[in-house]
Parts: C-alpha cells; structure tokens; sequence
C-alpha cells in the first residue's frame, strides 16, 4: 500500500481514538464544578452526600478520560511531523504559532492543576480547589479553542500571503476568527455536551438497572437528562448554521454530504442511497423532493451545487454522506430520548423507581451514543476536506511523510492494538467503576452542614 | 563576534528554549520514568506509595515533552524533519511506552483489583520501553546519525545508560520523598544504578569529540579547555558527593533532597556540555540553527506567547510542588 494512504490511516486512527476523551473531558470538567458547587451549597445532609458521592465517582472518570487524552494527544503532537512534515514546512508560520499557544495555555494550565483538583483537597482550602477545578476545566476549553481555530483555518483559510510556496501570517485575527471557526468551536462545544450528558444518562441508568444506584446516581440522571435536553436541541441549530457556512465556504463537502452529482435547483434530500464514486451517480436512491434545497437555500428552488463542478478536487463521496447520515441520525435520536425521557421522568413525579425499565435499558444503551455522533461528523468534515490537507491551497498527498511504507504498516499495527485494547479497557472499566462506586464503605463519612474538611477525612483508596 | 540583529538572535532564543524545554522534560519525567522502573523490585503496598509520589506531577512532567518537540517542530520544521525521519521507529516505540504507562496509571487502581498487577506490568513495561527508546535517540542524536557498525553500539550503549540515570534519578527522588523501609530500598537502587549512569556519562562525553572535529577542537583547545573543563570537573564532584552521601546515614535524615538535587545539577551540566558542543548545529554538522529556523515574524508571536505564559507555568508548577510538598502519603479522591 502506498505512504501517503497508510500515513492517512495512521493519522486517522490517533486523531479517531484521541477525540474520544477531549469530547467527554471538555464538558466533565465543568458538570464536576456543577457537583462540586451543588455539594457545597447543599443544606440538607443526605443531599450533600449524594451530591459528594457524585462529584467522587465522576472525578475518577475525569482523570482516566483525561490521562487516556493526555497520552494520545502527545502521540498526536510527534504525527504533526511525522507523518506531515511537509505541512509544517509550508504552513509551519501559522500552524506553528497556533499549536504553541495551545501548549502554553492549555496543556500546562490543565496539567499543572489536574494534581491539585485530583489529589490536593485535603491540602488545600475549598476555595482554592474549587479555583483548581475551574482552571482544569477552563484548560480543557482554551485547548479546544486553539486547536479548532487551527482545523478551522485549514478548512476555510483566511489572513495568509504565499511568499515564494510559504504561508506567512498577514492578520492573527483573521486567522484565528477564520470563517468556520466560531461555529465550528460552538459545534463541537455542544457535542461534547452532549456525549458528556449521555455518558452521565448512561451510567446512572447501568446503576439503577443493576439495583446498585444510590440517590446520587438518580440526582446525576437528572442532571444528565436535563443538560441533554438542553444542548440536543441548541446542536440541532448550531449544526444547521454550521452546514449553511460550509455551503457557502466549502460547497464540494456540502454536495458529497448530500449526494448531489449534478448542480440542481430544488435539490432532493436522499434518506437512503449508495453514491458510486467510479461510476459518478447514486444507486437506489430514497429522496424527498426538494427538500435539500429547502434546508439549505431556504427556498424549495434553491441552487446547489454538484460534485462535478469540482473536478478532481471533491471529497470521496460515500464516507461523507454516510458519516453524515449518522450523526444526524444520532442527533436526532438524543434529542428524542431526552425529551421522552424527562417527560416520563415529569410524569414519574421525579422518582426513577417510577422508571420503566426498557427506557432505563434504552439510556444504558445510549451510554456512547455521543461519541458515535461526534466521530461520524469529525469524518464529515474531515474527510470532506480531501483532497486537500489545506482547502483548495495544499493537496494532503504532496505533504505526506517520505518514511518507507513499511514503516508506517507496521508501526500502524501497533498502534491500533493498543487503542483497540485500552479503548475495551475503558469501557470495561467505566462499568466496574459504576458497579462499585456505591459499595464502598462511606459509613466514615462525617458530613457536616458547614462542609468543614473533616469529612474528607477518609482514607481509602488513592490514585 | 559581530553584534547579531534580533531576528539572527531569535533562532538562537528558540533553541535555548527548546533546549530548556527538553532539559526539564529529561529530568522530570526522568525520575518519574526511574521510579516507573523501579517499581519492579517493589511491594505491591510500596507500588502505591511510590505511584502516589509521582501522581501530582507525571501529567505536567510529560508537557514539557510536547512543548520541546513542539517547539521543534515550530521553529525548526527542517530539523523536525530531518530528525523524527531517522528516528521514526524508537519515535513510535517511545510513544507506545508513555502511553501504556499514562493509562497503566489510571488503571491500575481503578480496574478490578485482580487485574491490578498486570497494570502494575505495563506500567512498568512502559517505563522502560520510553526509557530505552529515548536512550536510544538520544544515542543516535548525539553521534550525528552516522552509519558504521560503531555507532549502533554506541546508541545501544546509551539506550541501556539513560534508563541507569532515570533510575538513579527515581531513586533518589523516592529517598528525598518516602521514608522507612521503601526509603532503605531506594538508597540501595540509588547505590546500583549509579555507576552504569556515570559510565554512560563518560561515554557520551567522549562520543562528540570522536565523532566531529569541530566539537574536539572547541574542547581540547587552550586555553578554552580550561574554562570548560569546569563543566565536566563540578559535574564529577556532584556525582562523587552523590555517591558518598548514599553510603552515609544523612540521607535517611535532613539531607534526604540533596542527592536528587545533586542529580539534577548534573543533568543541567550536562546538557550545558551538550549545547557547547553542538552549537550552533541543530544535527551535529548537518544543519545549523539558522539553517533550520523559520520565519522571523511567526517566531516573533510565539516569543510573546512565551515570555507572558512561561513565568505564569513556573509559578503554578512550583504552587503545585509546593502543595505535593514533604513525604509522600496516600492520594485521596476528593
């Protein structure tokens, strides 16, 4: 196989495993302060407690997920240059500033405080670990920031000149607040709300099925059900004007998302069909008349562009439509679930008791549903991009690694046992953590109404 | 030498920082690789303490990695390449190693407690394999990438030194921060892993005079010779105190932080004698910094980056070290 698809692959592999944990972590962080806070304020004893109990458990979660991102994100920092270096090379004066400052604000932000948030309550004030929680979560954040400014810039490039094949920087504005960033960073915002959430709906759900739950799997529930309820929607928009830019930035993407061959006006919106990137045309299509065009022109008539206006420069096709078909679907499914969901709860008085338990079973089922949809759409963007590495200005094949094939087979291989591998333990070890959480003696815990630090007393199992 | 204007200085700037950088990753990260390592001769209850004394830092420690290489790659893409394509295996090997090793330490006190020891293994496994491979790269790094059935065996001989050094380093990080019995193991680890360490630093000493003509010249020069042979004189001294420190009973007492601080002092050295030497090559010989560096005004922006968030990063590292401070007890979640 040839370098630059193995490259590609290799890539795609360490970007796929790493985003797992950023897209659980980027939102954790901050429903730990939510717990944390809720803690504190509590008045009533066996509130607080639940509330603890919560902010304990989770926090565990916290530093897997984010050790696992940790690791994989420094493996992705020595891919930039090996399996790209011509991209440095190129665009190395914008990339370059960008990355920096995601390492020097962000990286050494979370990790400095990561200790503190995780091991350093007895050491410190409250107010200085609830300081420490606020800067992890806040680090996790500006992370985001500068690495979706940077995929931003690399989809819809904007504040550069080319001197002699290089790309020099001419507005850091422009370039940072590129065209597709601001919703590109609210997208990915909300989506990792939303994997947060079902992780949260998930887990609790896992507790009460197996009769391990406590009420503080039912106030964590609660809490999950609400905030999905809340971001499903607000994605659903942000993902509508998020297409309506791409429309006007990267048409091509928009067309293989769709299916759409030929330009046409009143473009149907296909629900089912097998894009055929040889023989250029779809197979066994399912459409809704001029749907596409509606949602995407606001007018029944509305224009669209199709793939062979782009000759030789549109993505691969059958990826981006499918990919896309699955996050919407998921999309649309978490918005379902938890509104069914929290009617039901309504309609239960507040008590999960109440809960029937195939909806249960359904949450429990739903425990990853986030990290499907935030991959698939990561594929529709990414992959979408193809095949440039930056958007109409540098092709991904002219920039791949000079490093033998060979090479990169093999040192594939490893990798993706080892994400295969760690990713089962993960999961395995989530459900174990969520099996136990409760069982652990807390009879110790001295809870008392002013959260003095006595009750963190205990001594129980480290690390 | 004639006065240089700032955008000749600023590659200059940026290899100091990369250096820095990659000096405080190398000694970080190294004792908590050394204690990683170690923890093959230890209890399963010792395992814990030691884990907990490295618990607060590894994450920050492993930072410093990514902003050396960052770095590198950042200001000088030419070197990165150049770099990271002869050292593309150990590269990934290394990577494998810190990644078992970051999620071994999550794991292992969170899966079944069945399952504890084999995250114990692959922590330990992880450690040395990020250990080994980067003794390796260091090896190859330092002699030039030269073909020859010498220098494999020299980077081979480096591969098995730095791992002795991030041992002792561990080691004496776990006399400065544990006490009792684990304290009386690691004076003892402290006392083995010694002399390896000060073979492999005699050895890279020697290695970039025999390879590079320029480099012997600069040291064995009067009278500049004189000058540096401070380096390698104080650096010996250190190393030596070290030693004698390790067989006397202050150790266990008040004076338990010097070794480690000693440890530290000659990795600084060192990597002063490294930079003497090289300078001012990126790859000894083959590329010099200018050579590699990019533009000016990019470097311009991540400059200001540095000088406003660097201070800042000293001052909550050391808040946190400050926090972790005295002898390790058990971690809590809460």
């Amino acid at each position: 196989m040839d370098a630059v698809f193995l490259a590609r692959m290799q890539f795609a592999a360490n970007i796929t495993f790493h985003i797992l944990f950023p897209s659980i972590s980027i939102a954790l962080g901050w429903v730990l302060l939510f717990f944390r806070l809720k803690h504190l304020r509590a008045t009533d004893p066996q509130q607080k407690l639940d509330w603890l109990r919560a902010y304990r458990l989770w926090t565990k979660v916290f530093a897997l997920t984010f050790a696992l991102g940790v690791v994989s994100g420094v493996t992705m920092s020595f891919q930039f240059g090996t399996n790209w270096p011509g991209y440095m090379e190129r665009v190395g004066n914008i990339a370059g500033p960008l990355l920096s400052y995601e390492v020097l604000t962000a990286f050494f932000l979370e990790a400095g405080f990561l200790g503190v948030m995780l091991f350093g309550h007895r050491r410190v004030g409250e107010m200085v670990h609830l300081g420490a929680t606020f800067l992890v979560a806040f680090g996790t954040l500006m992370s985001a920031f500068w690495i979706l400014a940077l995929n931003s810039w690399m989809q819809t490039p904007a504040g550069y000149e080319i001197v002699n094949g290089q790309f020099h920087a001419r507005s850091w504005l422009e370039i940072i607040f590129n065209p597709s960033f601001p919703y590109r960073l609210v997208h990915m915002m909300l989506a990792s709300a939303l994997t947060c959430a079902f992780l949260l709906i998930g887990i609790s759900a896992w507790q009460l099925l197996k009769g391990v739950a406590t009420d503080s799997a039912s106030r964590v529930l609660r809490t999950g059900l609400v905030f999905a309820a809340l971001a499903a929607p607000a994605q659903m928009m942000a993902g509508d004007l998020h297409g309506l830019n791409t429309l006007k930035h990267q048409p091509q993407k928009i067309a293989a998302m769709e299916g759409i061959w030929e330009t046409t006006r009143g473009a149907p919106l296909l629900l089912f069909a097998i894009p055929d990137d040889a023989a250029r045309t779809n197979h066994f299509e399912v459409a809704v008349p001029k749907l596409a065009s509606l949602i995407l022109r606001h007018d029944a008539d509305g224009e669209l562009k199709g793939l062979n206006e782009f000759p030789s420069a549109h993505p691969p096709v059958f990826a981006v439509f499918w990919c896309f078909r699955i996050m919407v679907g998921m999309g649309i499914l978490m918005l379902l679930v938890s509104w069914v969901g929290l009617w039901r709860h309504w309609r239960d008085g507040w008590d999960f008791s109440r809960m029937p338990r195939p909806m249960l079973w359904l949450f429990a089922g739903m425990t990853f549903a986030g990290w499907v949809a935030t991959i698939a759409g990561w594929y529709v963007t990414e992959i979408g991009r193809q095949p440039f590495i930056v958007s109409g200005l540098i092709r991904t094949a002219d920039v791949a690694s000079r490093v033998p094939s060979s090479s990169i087979a093999v040192t594939f291989a490893i990798y993706v046992a080892v994400y295969l591998a760690l990713l089962a333990a993960y999961v395995g070890v989530l459900k174990y953590m969520a099996e136990t959480a409760d069982k652990k003696p807390y009879a110790n815990v001295k809870v008392s109404p002013a959260g003095e630090p006595q009750q963190y007393q205990r001594r129980g199992e480290f690390a | 030498m004639t006065s240089m204007s700032f955008d000749e200085l600023l590659p200059l700037i940026f290899i100091g920082l990369m250096g820095v950088s990659l000096l405080v990753y190398v000694v970080s990260d190294g004792y908590d690789l050394g204690v990683g390592m170690l923890m093959h001769r230890a209890t399963p209850e010792e395992r814990d303490t030691m884990v907990a004394s490295i618990g607060p830092f590894w994450d920050a420690n492993e930072t410093w990695l990514v902003l050396g290489v960052g770095l590198l790659l950042v200001a000088f893409p030419k070197a990165h390449g150049l770099v990271l394509s002869e050292l593309y295996l150990p590269t990934a090997l290394m990577l494998v190693g810190l990644i078992l090793r970051g999620a071994a330490f999550d794991f292992r006190v969170k899966a079944k407690a069945g399952r504890k020891a084999m995250w114990d293994r692959l922590f330990i496994a992880g450690s040395m394999l990020a250990s080994v491979c980067q003794g390796w790269m260091l090896g190859r790094y330092i002699s030039g990438f030269g073909e020859g059935w010498n220098y494999p065996v020299f980077a081979g001989a480096i591969a098995v030194a730095l791992p002795m050094a991030y041992a002792l380093l561990g080691a004496t990080w776990l006399v400065m921060k544990t006490d009792g019995p684990l304290q009386d193991k690691a004076v003892e680890w402290s006392k083995i892993a010694w002399p390896p360490m000060v073979l492999g630093l005699i050895l890279i000493s020697m290695a970039t005079p025999w390879i590079s003509e320029t480099v012997r010249e600069r040291w064995f020069t009067l009278p500049a010779m004189i000058a540096v042979a401070s380096i390698p004189v104080t650096a010996g001294i250190a190393l030596v105190t070290v030693r004698v420190l390790l067989g006397s009973l202050a150790v266990r007492g008040g004076l338990c932080w010097l070794p480690f601080a000693l440890l530290v002092l000659v990795f600084f050295l060192s990597f002063l004698g490294l930079s003497y030497s090289i300078y001012p090559f990126v790859v000894i010989d083959k590329l010099t910094v200018w050579e590699a560096a990019s533009s000016p005004d990019s470097l311009k922006v991540i400059l200001i980056g540095v000088c406003v968030t660097l201070p800042v990063i000293v001052a909550y590292t050391a808040f946190s070290y400050r926090v972790f401070r005295g002898k390790t007890i058990k971690l809590d979640y809460a």
